[in-house]
């Protein structure tokens, strides 16, 4: 069970009309299953191009991704997204938000009361049971988020993938979902890849931090292990010495090591 | 709001006219004041409970500014036709109009054989043609603005055929209507098929492709079956751009008609207009022009009310 999502070798270039451009080469990686991810690099360092590759929402021009022993080829229920901006359709309620993916993955099998409840379930475990029957545009961003991410954990998924889930909320919020997100691990013991830019959100929920290189051709830098006992407390974490030098090094990576090939660019 | 204030347009305009007839030899203006404070006193009565914590007299000067720009209007239009007609000549004067109108409206559903029929039953008649035109229409249009919206080769393939035919004139296709069907009546039918159907095309074809690729793939990444994809996703961010298609289609297709019956014959709008002309009752062209007109300002202000109504029901975001 080692290598869970096994990326070998993988490389993308797109096409535009200033000819070809790579944006990942030579990505080499392994994830356990129930293992905490987090892809972090500065912005365009193609972390979100490596996300939609192990989604299969793009086809890597070399190298193969495997999922469970398969190729991945196409996206997929089993390795759900957890978009940026939620995502969520307009015109369905929370609850048929994630009734739609609930009856896509269990429908074959499962009668209607059942996969009532499994949405009923989803829904309480993000501590949404009151706004169930509410419109997207009736909530706020932080609710919404926990919408897209029930609504991912519904499926049952093998993988949980997470691009930049709590990038557009409010300091306070984000905290509160990390905290969140965490537990619900724990309880459903999800393999997770998070991609995120926010150092402290990497280390408080990682057990692996992947830090991307910068791009064009960004690949990856430097893999750090994180060895933080769980469950993981914000508070205690904040004066925790092995946090502070895990952060430490993260911080070291990206602005010392990385920032260079910034100012090239830039 | 919107049907209710085309209804006091129409339902204004019937007001107005009596009162031109009392002060006929007064001045536009002078004549303007009076039926204003009338509706103002009317409103502000029935409209008191939502506003009871405003002062009477800034509830009137809101009324003032909302009524009293369209009512000068109409009356000025009012004004100059009777000042152009009122020495005699070939037009007739609001009056002759409005007593015509009078007789006409007594008795809109009288029936004595197929061409001397009440303007209830023309007015109907076109109406229903125009139904079943973009009824077949939208069943056609619809479907395939999907089509081409969400396949590109089927795009490609159809888009110089639409942009070819888009732009004739839609009673260039009534003499092969004719042909085909051998009788003026679905022939004029057909004609509202095809001015209705491109709109409805364009602009269905316009909202599949306006898709947001976020909602795209949340179904790639759930593996939605094609239907599901239509049903859950599609029609409804598609909706909104349906809806202004319908609309549009519903405006050609209003004004399509009375041309398609002017040629066709039968009953109709159209055909009655024209039928008028012969008969030299100048009267009933100047009323059917004003029923015309009446008919298609609730058609379209009924569209926009359901559009709101549906859009707001599905989209709300």
């Amino acid at each position: 069970m080692e290598k869970f999502v096994s990326i070998e070798r993988v490389g993308q270039t797109f096409d535009t009309k200033m000819g070809k451009f790579v944006a990942l080469r030579d990505i080499d990686l392994s994830i356990a299953q129930g293992e905490f991810v987090a892809l972090i690099g500065h912005s365009g360092c193609g972390k979100s191009t490596l996300l939609n590759l192990i989604a299969g929402l793009t086809r890597p021009t070399t190298g193969v991704l495997l999922c469970d022993g398969r190729e991945i080829a196409g996206p997929g229920p089993e390795r759900a997204v957890v978009f940026q901006n939620h995502s969520l359709l307009p015109w369905l309620t929370c609850f048929e938000n994630i009734y739609l993916a609930v009856e896509r993955v269990f429908s074959d099998k499962e009668g209607k009361p059942k996969l009532r409840a499994r949405t009923q379930a989803a829904i309480e475990l993000v501590g949404l049971a009151h706004a169930a029957h509410k419109y997207p545009h009736e909530i706020s961003g932080g609710m919404k988020q926990r919408v897209g991410i029930a609504r991912a954990l519904s499926m049952e998924p093998k993988v949980l993938l997470m691009d930049e889930p709590f990038g557009a909320l409010d300091a306070l919020t984000r905290a509160k979902l990390q905290d969140e997100l965490m537990k619900i691990c724990v309880k459903t013991k999800a393999t997770v890849v998070m991609v995120t830019h926010d150092v402290d959100e990497a280390v408080l929920l990682s057990d692996k931090i992947v830090m991307m290189t910068n791009g064009p051709a960004a690949t990856i830098g430097e893999i750090l292990h994180v060895d933080l006992p769980r469950p993981r407390e914000r508070l205690t974490m904040a004066h925790d010495p092995a946090y502070i030098n895990y952060r430490a090094a993260v911080i070291e990576f990206l602005y010392q090591k990385q920032a260079h090939v910034e100012k090239e660019a830039a | 709001m919107t049907t209710s204030s085309a209804m006091t347009m129409s339902g204004d305009f019937a007001g107005e006219k009596p009162v031109d007839r009392t002060n006929n030899r007064q001045p536009v203006a002078a004549a303007a004041v009076e039926p204003v404070k009338e509706k103002n006193m009317e409103k502000t009565t029935s409209a008191a409970p939502e506003l009871a914590g405003i002062p009477f007299s800034e509830r009137l000067n809101s009324m003032l500014r909302e009524i009293l720009p369209p009512l000068v209007g109409m009356l000025v239009l009012l004004g100059i036709w009777h000042v152009a007609t009122h020495k005699g000549g070939a037009i007739p004067s609001p009056k002759i109009v409005w007593d015509a109108a009078v007789v006409l409206f007594s008795d809109p559903f009288y029936s004595n054989g197929p061409n001397d029929q009440g303007i209830g039953w023309n007015i109907l008649s076109s109406l229903q043609r125009v139904a079943i035109g973009f009824g077949f229409a939208a069943a056609v249009g619809i479907p395939l603005g999907f089509m081409i919206g969400r396949f590109e080769f089927l795009a490609k393939m159809l888009n110089p055929i639409i942009s070819l035919l888009r732009p004739v004139s839609p009673l260039a296709w009534l003499p092969i209507g004719l042909l085909v069907f051998k009788r003026a009546d679905p022939a004029a039918t057909y004609t509202i098929f095809i001015c209705s159907i491109w709109p409805m095309i364009m602009n269905t074809a316009q909202g599949v492709q306006r898709v947001p690729q976020d909602y795209l793939n949340v179904a790639r990444v759930l593996a939605l079956s094609e239907w599901k994809i239509v049903t859950k996703i599609l029609f409804p961010a598609v909706l909104p751009y349906m809806l202004t298609g319908i609309r549009l289609s519903i405006g050609t297709a209003w004004l399509v008609i009375v041309a398609a019956e002017m040629l066709t014959g039968g009953v109709g709008i159209g055909f009655w207009v024209w039928d008028e002309w012969n008969n030299l009752k100048v009267e009933h062209i100047i009323i059917a022009i004003f029923v015309i007109g009446i008919v298609g300002l609730i058609l379209e202000q009924a569209l926009i009310l359901l559009a709101r109504k549906l859009t707001k029901e599905s989209s709300a975001s």
